[in-house]
């Protein structure tokens, strides 16, 4: 018989952290720079702390320790009173030193929960969202890259002693649409407070997964087996899919699962288990005593938690219940920070229409910035799983327009001094010339006409036209609707300048007083 | 003793194997004594002196010439350190 079965799985998420240096030593590290560090020749970001050449010793990058304090202030984690550094010890010729500093019993961070939202039923329906605990998060050093070459192995230190944040989750997550909601929350996180870029093609986010198996309902934890650099989205949905189906045809086929370290073959689709290394497991652990603890005080704490944005869920319920804005433009504006801060700027400018001016945003401002960026260096295309980092991709930086500036075309707008159709076209004109709305309204004529004087004299000729008696007989007579029988000719009469709402006011006055 | 060697990356004869294992017994014997020792209310520390957040801003220095790095190297090519071979099995 056959049982229905849930996925009981923890992420491991290894996040490069934005700094100039490494981790432990002073060498150039070029992260988000104008320079890709994939560009770079190898062997040319290297030191004698990285190489672990004789005599040389480590010290801890100060932004590196900020960073990793910042996350844990997002998240809600303890920062413990102190926290030090330990020797991972193993052989593996990416790591110089034959050993990793990482931290084993006091990390950076303890705890911490981080919210997810799943796929709702449809794009513009807001999905599912649950909590997902953290166990903690410790700060280590990246290795080197290598490169396989014939019968040898290449090995370029480039990368080694790259700051690495590893993120460690409770085993909450139930599938793996919940395992990529998470990855998708914590770059939202750290992009946010610009703690990573994440950017899982550069290898700057990488990821380990837990998956183990049970009996829905059940809360026992069974033995786990770890999927090893899951290194995009798609590899860690399809390689949990796939290690869920094979654990439950291993344990109907009356096997039981061994605790293991399993790789995932992209190609191939599959998990493949990794040559037994409980050898390699036993990392003897021990305090690195080169690297001195830390200490984080309380006026630290309050230091950096004043550098932290509004975290994107809450500032998404905010958008939506102080600005009743749809959910679908609160889910593009809220991952990108810039655009948050582009958007409240705006409304601080008008505050009278935070629609509009999201609208605006969000449809023709983001627009013209892609079709700006398109036009200009050849960018390389995402894969359709990026595409909402292709979005963000889209810098603010190379906006033309102040936010101020776009609130000025809203405010215009709404006072009827000119149409939304026109706004559309002024719009354009503004990104492209850098004019602000009303001088572009003014040298092309297009200001409605609010002088009430100029529109009740046009008025008044109206009234007095022939064709004008039927319906001012019928409006008299009670029928509301004749009234729009005279705002046509109103409006041919002003050449389409009258601000319709004069124009009703006016009329009806005029009206009254026949 | 042989779980040892084999983390440490080092072939012992069986002779060598004797004498170390009996210098590691003295260091573990060593060991059993400190553990007799009431640490209650004493703070685990790592370190014998309490000097916290030695730091270092974060400013990149230069880098090493890589020719420095491919001279020590046991060989090189491409810029790069030479390794034996290293895949992992479906690699």
């Amino acid at each position: 018989m056959s049982f229905e079965y849930e996925a009981v799985i923890g992420l491991e998420i290894h996040v490069q952290l934005k700094t100039r240096s490494k981790v432990f030593a002073p060498s150039s590290y070029l992260y988000g720079g104008d320079v890709d560090p994939k560009s770079v020749e190898p062997n040319t970001l290297i030191d004698p702390v990285v190489l672990a050449l004789p005599g040389a010793l480590p010290v801890l990058n100060k932004a590196a320790l900020e960073q990793s304090v910042r996350f844990g202030l997002l998240v809600g984690a303890t920062i413990p009173p102190v926290s030090n550094w330990d020797r991972k010890n193993y052989f593996y010729p990416d790591s110089p030193k034959n050993y990793q500093l990482s931290q084993k019993d006091f990390p950076i961070t303890i705890g911490g929960e981080v919210e997810i939202e799943l796929p709702g039923p449809s794009r513009n329906i807001m999905g599912e969202h649950k909590v997902i605990r953290l166990n903690h998060a410790h700060l280590e050093e990246d290795v080197g890259k290598l490169s396989h070459a014939g019968a040898g192995s290449l090995v370029d230190y480039n990368r080694a002693g790259a700051p690495l944040l590893e993120i460690v989750t409770e085993p909450d997550l139930r599938s793996s649409e919940e395992a990529v909601a998470l990855l998708n929350a914590i770059r939202m996180l750290l992009v946010a407070a610009g703690i990573a870029d994440c950017d899982m093609e550069k290898g700057q986010m990488r990821c380990d997964a837990n998956v183990s198996i049970r009996q829905h309902g059940e809360t026992v934890l069974n033995t786990r087996t770890e999927m090893k650099n899951l290194n995009s989205i798609s590899g860690v949905k399809n390689a949990i899919e796939y290690e869920f189906k094979r654990q439950i045809r291993e344990v109907e086929a009356g096997k039981t699962i061994r605790q293991e370290t399993r790789g995932w073959n992209a190609e191939t689709g599959r998990t493949y288990s990794l040559r037994s290394k409980e050898d390699a497991h036993d990392y003897r652990y021990f305090p690195d005593p080169d690297l001195m603890p830390v200490q984080v005080s309380e006026a630290d704490q309050a230091r950096l938690a004043a550098t932290l944005p509004e975290r994107p869920y809450l500032r998404q319920r905010r958008y939506m219940e102080e600005f009743a804005l749809p959910y679908t433009i609160t889910s593009v504006l809220v991952p990108d920070r810039l655009l948050c801060e582009y958007f409240e700027a705006a409304v601080a400018a008008h505050p009278a229409n935070p629609q509009g001016v999201a609208n605006l945003i969000v449809n023709d401002l983001l627009r013209e910035l892609t079709a700006a960026k398109k036009s200009g260096a050849e960018e390389n295309s995402f894969a359709e799983e990026n595409a909402a980092e292709e979005v963000a991709a889209v810098s603010l930086a190379d906006c033309p327009l102040k936010a101020e500036e776009l609130a000025g075309l809203v405010k215009l707008t709404d006072e009827g001094v000119i149409s939304k159709q026109q706004a559309k076209d002024v719009f354009v004109e503004m990104f492209q010339t850098g004019k602000s709305a009303a001088a572009i309204v003014d040298a092309k004529g297009l200001r409605q006409s609010s002088d009430s004087g100029e529109i009740e004299k046009i008025i008044r000729e109206v009234l007095a036209l022939p064709s004008s008696e039927k319906p001012i007989a019928e409006f008299k007579s009670g029928n509301e609707k004749a009234i729009n029988s005279l705002k046509g000719p109103v409006m041919k009469a002003s050449k389409g300048k009258a601000n319709p709402q004069v124009v009703d006011q006016v009329l009806r006055r005029l009206l009254g007083e026949l | 003793m042989d779980h040892l060697a084999k983390l440490a990356r080092i072939a012992l004869t069986a002779e060598e194997k004797a004498r170390f294992g009996g210098e590691l017994g003295t260091i573990l014997n060593y060991f059993d004594q400190l553990k007799t020792v009431n640490v209650d209310g004493v703070e685990p520390s790592a370190h014998a002196f309490p000097v916290y957040n030695v730091l270092r801003e974060d400013v990149p220095g230069p880098s090493l010439d890589v020719e420095m790095l491919l001279r020590i190297a046991p060989q090189a090519r491409d810029r790069q350190v030479v390794v034996p071979r290293v895949v992992d099995d479906e690699g």
